[in-house]
């Protein structure tokens, strides 16, 4: 494998840093989208070498911490009706409103932990007496792996195969994080991999609006003392514009194929956000001549609603508008053993992130 | 009827304590392992230790049964010796139970013997004493294994965490990571390409090198298997009340592993190992010991990855290869793969 060394060069991260020093005259919050890119900063330390005066948030780009706590109880009820219920890794841990998907596992159920979604549809194939349901959660970057399931399902004649889905998309979020009275974000490191899949000609008139530069960043340590860099300069230059830091993975166009597929089988519609609520046009639903694999049309699991643990303040860290060592719960009566809300059970969640790697 | 072993899978006539028993017993285990302790015929062994003794046991439900560099029944024998040999004594007797879910191939079941018997060999211990039980189809995974190992404390050892001290340096022996991702590559669902292949192996011909040489100037040993290098640290200076500091650029991770953990999204820190042990010794014995160790086949890659501080007590700080710092804490239920 390549560029693991490259992005991880001592000598040219500390001369982006030091040189980040230099420029920086004022305050700056810069919002971090991924949260894969939160992961790297806290993995890496990279948030003790940046300058004072520069402020991360760490934003809502961690599929698991935003997918609504309903979607996890509809899974649990599918195990608990016998459906095979396939899932990526880190959604299994968290908590639904009385138990996770692992405890549904442990008293039974048929829960299937995968890397790709295509194996849920092979699974499909090997169980035909069974329903098969794919678990489809994330944002721009599972979406075209999923939607190629329900296509090789679809011409595989598979009736045992369905997705429940919770698809969100980067753009709205920002918007809804900017409109919000108590956000304060003066520049957003896009998220790299989003934008290998959309590019991102969609985020020139959010830069524009708003007037935020728009940074769409790696992952590794260089790529993102790199991206708060060109943030910071753009900042202190006084201009907003989107740049691109990800040049190696990321064109303006995005992956043409890829979008194509989204495009044949998902449409633009409403989605609820774990902790921050239904945001309009921000996630993807199935368009109406693949209704046959959307599971909460094919299963009875649409009246299943549960109110969030009142406790928890996921929203207003998804929001950037709290740090996770704000919240009360913090490492008392929440830490990842006993999560109260997702952003404590994935390691992409900014407040396992912190319970992790950060000093406490 | 005459049965005889060569009936293609093991069945639940196999564990009733009847004639199949006894054959399977005498014509294969007894025949394998074949030593005076055993020969005895008893429900027991007496054996004769010196001066303190040491005793570990640790059951084996790896899945699959058999993986890239080893199989279950040479990690059983592996496991359980170096246990006893991370308490700084000499492991000399094994006890073997099994407990075989019907159906298992006996040929299966052979080669796992066979690899007990050599993995038994090559680490100087022999099996006493012994135990077998089939279960029903469906009440187990194939094969589960008990070993309970004892032997005497090396007469010049003192490994207790509470001899560790501010100043004393931490010492790795091998590449960590492999095992765990040797058989993560062989995970139904997971299957990728590579060559990774356990690094199960026997560590106690080395660390009575090391006693023998450096005595109690090795103030503690311990070999992190399941929860990987990252948590044994952690339970480490939480049980000596001191602070650790490791060096990320230091801690020795092979190129193919460090990429599939990459891939898979996991932290070689949490990824659980076989054959690597760390030990925490004396500042003044840092470069001697470090040689020595590189001196033998399971100690070439001895690297130095840290060291015990008075700052920061009970916690493990990990300086990041790009320079910045980070707590390394406990691994919490199983690491998942991340979603993207």
């Amino acid at each position: 494998m390549k560029y693991l060394q490259e992005y991880r060069n001592y000598e040219a991260t500390k001369a982006i840093i030091d040189e980040l020093h230099k420029i920086t005259t004022k305050k700056w919050s810069i919002m971090e989208i991924c949260g894969g890119q939160t992961h790297s900063l806290v993995k890496n330390g990279i948030l003790d070498l940046l300058p004072e005066n520069i402020r991360m948030i760490h934003g809502p780009g961690c599929p698991v911490c935003v997918t609504p706590l309903n979607l996890i109880d509809k899974a649990i009820e599918l195990l608990e009706q016998g459906v095979i219920v396939c899932s990526f890794g880190d959604m299994i841990r968290v908590p639904g409103s009385k138990k996770s998907l692992l405890e549904a596992k442990a008293n039974g159920g048929d829960l299937r932990i995968l890397y790709s979604p295509l194996e849920a549809v092979s699974i499909a194939k090997e169980n035909p007496t069974k329903e098969v349901v794919f678990f489809a959660v994330g944002f721009e970057t599972t979406a075209p792996a999923n939607a190629l399931s329900v296509l090789h399902a679809q011409k595989e004649g598979l009736t045992n195969y369905s997705i429940l889905v919770s698809h969100v998309l980067v753009p709205p979020a920002m918007e809804a994080i900017l409109d919000d009275k108590f956000s304060s974000i003066d520049a957003f490191l896009a998220a790299g991999h989003v934008c290998a899949i959309m590019g991102y000609q969609e985020y020139h008139p959010i830069s524009k609006k708003y007037k935020v530069p728009i940074i769409i960043t790696g992952f590794e340590p260089l790529d993102l003392v790199q991206g708060i860099y060109f943030a910071v300069k753009q900042l202190e230059d006084k201009k907003h514009e989107v740049e691109n830091q990800y040049t190696r993975a990321v064109k303006e166009e995005g992956n043409k194929t890829a979008r194509a597929v989204i495009e044949q089988v998902f449409e633009i519609g409403n989605r609820e956000w774990r902790g921050i609520g239904e945001i309009p046009n921000s996630g993807y639903v199935l368009r109406e001549n693949f209704s046959d694999f959307d599971a909460e049309k094919k299963f009875n699991i649409s009246h299943i609603k549960v109110p969030e643990n009142e406790l928890c303040i996921a929203g207003l860290v998804l929001k950037g508008i709290k740090k996770p060592m704000e919240c009360s719960q913090f490492g008392k009566n929440c830490n990842p053993s006993n999560p109260l809300g997702a952003p404590m059970v994935s390691s992409e969640g900014a407040c396992a992130a912190y319970y992790h790697f950060s000093i406490i | 009827m005459s049965q005889n072993i060569n009936s293609e899978t093991i069945n639940l006539g196999h564990g009733s304590g009847g004639e199949l028993t006894r054959k399977l017993i005498d014509e294969l285990i007894f025949k394998t392992f074949d030593n005076p302790y055993l020969n005895e015929k008893h429900d027991g062994s007496i054996v004769q230790l010196e001066g303190k003794i040491a005793m570990s046991t640790d059951s084996f439900v790896i899945s699959p049964i058999f993986f890239k560099g080893g199989n279950i029944g040479e990690l059983a024998v592996n496991g359980t010796v170096n246990d006893v040999a991370m308490c700084g004594a000499i492991p000399k007797f094994l006890s073997l139970a099994f407990i075989i879910e019907e159906g298992l191939k006996l040929t299966d079941f052979k080669n796992i013997i066979t690899s007990i018997k050599l993995a038994a060999d090559k680490s100087d211990v022999q099996i006493i004493t012994g135990d077998t039980k089939v279960v029903e189809r469906g009440k187990g995974d194939q094969i589960f294994i008990n070993t309970t190992g004892i032997g005497s404390v090396h007469p010049n050892a003192s490994i207790s965490s509470k001899n560790i001290k501010i100043g004393d340096k931490i010492i790795i022996n091998n590449n960590i990571a492999q095992h765990g991702m040797a058989i993560m590559s062989q995970r139904e669902g997971l299957q990728f390409e590579s060559d990774i292949v356990s690094d199960t192996t026997n560590l106690n011909h080395l660390t009575k090198k090391m006693l023998d040489a450096f005595g109690n100037k090795i103030h503690f040993f311990r070999d992190p298997t399941r929860g990987g290098l990252g948590s044994v640290l952690h339970e480490i200076a939480n049980d000596c009340h001191l602070g650790i500091e490791i060096s990320e650029t230091h801690i020795p991770l092979e190129k193919q592993v460090a990429a599939a953990c990459e891939i898979l999204g996991l932290d070689p820190l949490y990824v659980a190992n076989e054959g690597v042990f760390i030990a925490i010794v004396d500042a003044k014995i840092e470069q001697e010991i470090i040689q020595l160790m590189q001196e033998d086949e399971n100690g070439k890659n001895a690297v130095k990855i840290g060291e015990v501080v008075s700052e920061h007590p009970n916690k493990v700080v990990l300086h990041s290869i790009i320079g910045g710092k980070r707590i390394v804490s406990p691994l919490v239920g199983e690491q998942l793969p991340r979603i993207c």
